[in-house]
């Protein structure tokens, strides 16, 4: 099984998805990330998702998961880098992802994440 | 016309990263048949959600998948062959929102919306067969 590397920027925690996903992937990464968050303190995490071919329902729920995790450490969560067929896709398939910020790209996913830290730090 | 073939491929769906294997097979032919790649995408969509499908409630199986013709256009059919529990009430199994299992209940319902034609053979105790074909717009 392939894992997925995290990496960290200043409080952001950032995973960029370059592999083809198989499901065990996705668990251990939803694991590897509460246990990295936890043990740095970061107030934001950013999937970049620009090389995702497809997201399917288990994928899809893998975010909403994240993203409650994260928010249980105090941090949030943007999904960066969603390729069109795959937005069509996902809505057409019934998975909404109510609950899980994303932005149009890394840097706009970063801006809101430094914007939500500094309401957080007031 | 009959319907065109160029030779089914078939690959088993006994591991997790079998689901992936399944998924860039179906990529292929997607591909090579000139999916648009929104179709495309939502076809290797559909035959994520059936491949796990398969592993999970039937227990393991196999995929087929096949350049088809109907005579006016080419398209890609998949589909997905287990020897499970079978599907005993077809009815919820579709609806949305239902799961037997620890999935959202999107994958049969999801995964027919994705595709232009989805088929499901199932009997209990013996097995399910879902087939799934995308046409060239």
């Amino acid at each position: 099984m392939e894992r997925v590397p995290i990496l960290k920027i200043g409080g952001v925690l950032l995973v960029s998805i370059q592999i083809d996903l198989q499901d065990q992937s996705v668990l251990a990464l939803q694991e590897d990330l509460a246990e990295k968050i936890s043990s740095t303190g970061a107030h934001g995490v950013v999937i970049d998702i620009s090389a995702v071919e497809i997201v399917d329902s288990f994928i899809g729920r893998m975010f909403a998961t994240i993203a409650s995790i994260s928010r249980l450490f105090d941090a949030d969560t943007v999904v960066v880098g969603m390729r069109p067929a795959v937005a069509i896709t996902l809505v057409e398939l019934g998975l909404t992802l109510g609950g899980v910020r994303t932005a149009l790209d890394l840097e706009r996913g970063m801006k809101i994440l430094g914007q939500l830290g500094r309401g957080r730090d007031a | 016309m009959p319907p065109r073939s160029d030779g089914p491929e078939q690959i088993p769906i006994d591991a997790d990263d079998d689901v992936v294997r399944v998924r860039q097979l179906v990529r292929t032919y997607a591909q090579q048949t000139k999916l648009s790649l929104v179709d495309q995408t939502k076809l290797v969509t559909a035959a994520s959600e059936l491949a796990r499908n398969t592993l999970i409630y039937g227990g393991g199986g196999f995929a087929r998948v096949e350049e088809v013709s109907d005579g006016r256009r080419a398209g890609v059919r998949a589909s997905f062959h287990d020897e499970g529990p079978g599907i005993p009430d077809l009815t919820l199994a579709l609806a949305d929102g239902w799961s037997s299992g620890s999935g959202l209940g999107l994958g049969l319902s999801g995964a027919r919306r994705l595709v232009d034609q989805f088929d499901l053979d199932t009997e209990v105790g013996r097995g399910t067969v879902v087939t799934v074909t995308k046409w060239k717009r």
